[in-house]
């Protein structure tokens, strides 16, 4: 069995705005062994990237961790002090974000951009520091790397820049990487390029991926795992073929009923699930999803369900297994 | 994942299963109550305690320049003989006969200047005129400015890049130079068509001094408005209303009207208020430098410039004129930036 | 980059050359011209001047000798109440004196305006920023020509503490110094306040904070940069300010500058040597704003130059 990288344990993370405490994640347990490639994939504001700044310790004011442990690569970043988050962002661990026009400063070169993170974490001077960045940018699969090292970033386009910021990432060869929906902003061929890019650093550097998305097309052909989040909690998770051939929740089934299918025969319609995600600053004491569940039980609106063992790594929140459950144990006559 | 483990519950009541009603479902989504732009600006507008007091300060100081002179014992050219150079609350020998004669003499808050006239009324006239500078130059340059930039932005292309143009020669141009040599040479020629034209007598009343300061403001200081209007206009024009009321057959002037200028409204009351204190202060320069209103008519500049020499022995003469000014402008800029907030969130500084 | 400088030098010639050109028809509006004074002279001396100055010729020909004398020789004509003063000369002799003055402003309002701003940023809503912001609100409503005369009667009358007149010895320049840097000071903090916050929330600096580093050096390195970018196109404003502050300031502290000249020669109605200064000082702004467009195009290179 591998080693366990990345352990989150019943994490709560709240932002406390003028206007209230939002529960941005409520109570979320996450595991990851070496080498996975875990996607978490939810709606905006469903928690997936607050889960992500999270491990790397960057809760944005004014959120912070209320209660929970994350341990990730034998440490324990929830009681970590920033100098020694310090040591660790960029180095043990990156992340690569959403907007790659906005995610590089605008003012300094592509090269310094590399190299400060190199001067950061390692000890090479100026002109290994200048060699590495040129094999990074190779790499990454950037042509002319030399010329590229004196651009600024407005001078690239959206998947070069996305693939400067992998670089960015990739320099100091980071245990995990974060990709928090690293595609969302490109072009759809530029989109597949850069996500086999990933795959094939990933093969290279031996290093495991989480990839935040809100679409189910890009997890099913990447991940090992899959967690589906929901307003602030893990509804249900599992591996890939787990979540796309045996979905359990009800969220579940619809974010996957959603999307297009190219072998969905012509007359089957694409179903958006209805409704829009609950207010955050008053999350209801059931389950968050009740008021968009087409099954919804009066217990739904009043208790959030326990997780359902489906099977040794496929787990869901949802009253419906509960009932199965408690029908069963009572003979099944109802 | 998190491998916490369940066991099942028997204490459930098998009503909890029973499928809950739409009702039910509805009473758990909270729903915002959503209101429209302009409740919701002047709903942040009252709440911004700064904003409100600043409004009310306007408002005071708007009585105080506007209505008081009316009923004020004192003119603000009136010279009374004897009671030169005054201090604050002091009476001259004649009146004090007369308060002890048993006559009621209304005090001299301020005291009186060299030329024996009251330096309150003379405050209050001089804050009208700062107020009137702020307010009308402000309405000229909104005019000619939206109009302007609204034409340009709407139908761009050349049209748009021969005005922009223009307006860029006339944004590199020092405008404080050419304000001063407008305003020391205008006043010929409006003197002049004040005398000799008819219907231009009312020029007089009003005052050459201030119609120049009005002239040159509205010439010069519009490309600013203009610029915001148009870039206001050109985000605007992409919007799917403006295309689907073209569609209509909506005429050109209908478009602007009704759906650019309106939906640009915002910013514009935003820009306009905060014009204002910025003409009460070039004014205050200009008349500090000897070129505002002409005499005898007070303004804060001038009476802040005729304090200055004697200032050892009547520092208040000074300080009356300061303090109000810096009062208007500061209580305009607070607004402005109320309003800012209040209705246009994306405009800050 | 050689084509933007052509460019932009190329419009400065243009505005120039209107600035000038509205200013001699601007002078033309005054009684009998630019180069007599409102009283009107006996018809002998009237005939004389008019044929000395060139008054008796039409109006384009007028103009066209003008702007012979303004570009071939950049003369500027003669003082009409100091007699036989070139205005070239007066220029040369008080310009520098406004010069130096207004430099010193500008590099105060610069050197306090920017830390001031950015420490408020990084305090926002705390009480540093508030008061700093509080200051800087109320610096922005007061004229330079009250902060001036105001701290002329508390420091110069009625503390003693600092002198007041002419501008002899550093301590002379404190006075009219913070005077002139008292507003844009203010202004500069604000605008600095301001982009700082938007700054902070960029993406850039996220990641900046994900590769690890510091605080400190995240805003030395990805921060201040990127933050002081509008102070650098307030600066062409700000020129002006201190220029205009200059005339009453020089006024008030009775400092020999070119300011307080401009003021007088407005007051005596000493119409070339307004024509004269304006000229001067129009040139001088654009130039300098030309400089200042320039250098921002170089700070930042998302610009691209044309």
């Amino acid at each position: 069995m591998s080693k366990t990288l990345l352990d989150i344990n019943n994490l709560k993370v709240s932002f406390f705005t003028p206007a209230g405490e939002v529960k941005a994640i409520n109570d979320i347990s996450i595991r990851m062994e070496e080498g996975d490639v875990l996607g978490i994939v939810g709606e905006s504001g469903s928690g997936k990237s607050v889960t992500a700044y999270s491990i790397m310790g960057l809760i944005p004011y004014p959120g912070r961790i209320v209660s929970g442990t994350i341990e990730f690569n034998g440490h324990k970043i929830h009681e970590m002090t920033e100098k020694e988050l310090q040591d660790i962002r960029g180095n043990e661990v990156s992340i690569i974000f959403q907007d790659p026009m906005t995610s590089l400063n605008p003012v300094y070169t592509v090269g310094n951009q590399i190299q400060e993170v190199l001067f950061l974490h390692t000890k090479m001077d100026k002109k290994q520091a200048y060699e590495r960045s040129l094999e990074l940018l190779s790499l990454v699969g950037i042509n002319e790397p030399e010329r590229r090292l004196k651009q600024y970033p407005h001078e690239l386009s959206g998947g070069m820049r996305q693939r400067v910021m992998i670089a960015i990432a990739l320099a100091c060869e980071p245990k995990l990487l974060i990709a928090d929906e690293p595609t969302t902003a490109l072009d759809v061929t530029i989109q597949a390029q850069i996500l086999e890019l990933m795959m094939e650093l990933k093969k290279k550097i031996n290093m495991s991926i989480i990839l935040i998305t809100h679409d189910l097309g890009i997890v099913a052909s990447m991940c090992d795992k899959i967690a589906v989040m929901y307003a602030g909690k893990i509804v249900e998770s599992g591996t890939a073929d787990d979540i796309f051939y045996n979905p359990q929740h009800e969220y579940t089934k619809g974010l996957l009923k959603s999307i297009p299918k190219l072998n969905k025969k012509e007359h089957e319609k694409l179903v958006p699930i209805k409704g829009v995600p609950v207010d955050m600053l008053n999350p209801p004491a059931g389950c968050p999803f009740a008021p968009r569940c087409d099954s919804c039980m009066k217990i739904c609106l009043r208790k959030m369900p326990e997780y359902t063992n489906i099977s040794d790594k496929h787990i869901c929140a949802c009253w419906l297994l509960q009932k199965k459950g408690y029908e069963a144990a009572t003979g099944g006559d109802r | 994942m998190s491998d916490k483990r369940n066991p099942l519950s028997f204490q459930l009541d098998v009503s909890d299963f029973l499928p809950a009603d739409e009702s039910e479902k509805q009473s758990l989504v909270v729903m915002r109550e959503s209101v429209s732009f302009w409740k919701d600006g002047f709903r942040r507008l009252r709440k911004n305690k700064v904003a409100m007091v600043s409004l009310a300060v306007i408002i005071f100081i708007m009585i105080f320049a506007f209505i008081l002179p009316a009923f004020y014992p004192y003119s603000y050219e009136q010279q009374i003989r004897g009671s030169e150079n005054l201090g604050i609350m002091q009476y001259s020998k004649e009146e004090l006969a007369r308060k002890a004669a048993g006559e009621k003499v209304f005090p001299h808050f301020l005291g009186t200047d060299s030329l024996g006239r009251d330096i309150t009324v003379r405050l209050m006239m001089g804050s009208r005129i700062s107020l009137l500078v702020g307010l009308v130059a402000s309405a000229i340059i909104l005019v000619i400015g939206s109009t302007y930039g609204a034409i340009s932005g709407y139908f761009g292309g050349k049209i748009d890049m021969i005005m922009m143009r223009i307006v860029d020669i006339i944004y590199t141009v020092p405008d404080i130079l050419i304000i001063i040599l407008f305003s020391v040479t205008l006043k010929y020629p409006l003197k002049d068509l004040a005398a000799n034209v008819k219907g231009f007598a009312w020029i007089e009343t009003v005052g050459v001094g201030l119609i120049s300061i009005f002239i040159v403001f509205s010439l010069l200081y519009w490309v600013g408005m203009a610029r915001i209007v148009r870039g206001q206009i050109l985000s605007l024009k992409e919007q799917d209303y403006v295309t689907a009321a073209k569609a209509l057959g909506a005429s050109h002037g209908r478009i602007i009207r009704k759906h650019l200028l309106t939906n640009a409204i915002g910013p514009l009351i935003v820009t306009t208020t905060l014009q204002i204190p910025s003409a009460i202060f070039t004014e205050s320069f200009l008349s500090f430098i000897g070129l505002g209103v002409s005499a005898p008519m007070p303004s804060l500049g001038s009476m802040a410039s005729q304090a200055l020499n004697g200032i050892r022995s009547y520092p208040h003469r000074l300080m009356a004129p300061a303090i109000m000014i810096s009062i208007i402008i500061l209580s305009f800029n607070l607004l402005g930036d109320g309003l800012r907030d209040a209705f246009d969130p994306k405009l800050k500084d | 980059m050689g084509g933007y400088i052509i460019k932009r030098v190329a419009s400065a010639i243009v505005t120039i050359f209107a600035v000038a050109t509205i200013t001699f028809f601007l002078m033309f509006l005054v009684p009998g011209g630019p180069f007599l004074a409102e009283k009107a002279p006996s018809p002998q001396t009237l005939e004389a001047l008019e044929k000395k100055y060139g008054l008796d010729q039409p109006v384009t020909v007028q103009y066209i000798n003008y702007m012979k004398r303004l570009v071939l020789k950049l003369d500027l004509g003669t003082s009409l109440k100091k007699r036989g003063q070139e205005v070239n000369d007066i220029i040369r002799v008080r310009f520098p004196v406004s010069a130096k003055l207004g430099g010193i402003a500008v590099l105060t309002a610069v050197c306090l305006g920017i830390p001031l701003g950015s420490i408020a940023a990084l305090n926002r809503e705390k009480w540093l920023d508030r008061t700093i912001m509080a200051i800087a609100t109320v610096g922005n409503a007061i004229p330079s020509f009250v902060v001036a005369t105001v701290l002329m009667y508390v420091c110069g009358v009625v503390l003693r503490i600092l002198p007041t007149l002419g501008l002899t010895s550093p301590a002379h320049y404190v006075l009219p110094v913070i005077s002139l840097s008292f507003y844009p000071t203010a202004y500069i903090a604000r605008l600095t306040r301001t982009s700082m916050l938007d700054v902070l929330g960029q993406d850039y600096m996220r990641t900046a904070k994900a590769k690890g580093l510091s605080r400190f050096k995240s805003l030395f390195k990805h921060a201040l940069r990127n933050a002081v970018l509008p102070v650098v196109t307030y600066l062409g404003p700000l020129l002006a300010f201190i220029m205009t502050g200059n005339f009453v300031v020089e006024r008030i502290f009775t400092i020999p500058g070119l300011g307080s000249e401009f003021i007088s020669s407005i007051t005596d109605r000493d119409y070339p040597l307004i024509m004269g200064t304006t000229i001067f000082l129009a040139t001088l702004l654009i130039v300098l704003n030309v400089i200042v467009d320039i250098a921002y195009k170089i700070i930042d290179p998302r610009i691209k130059l044309k």
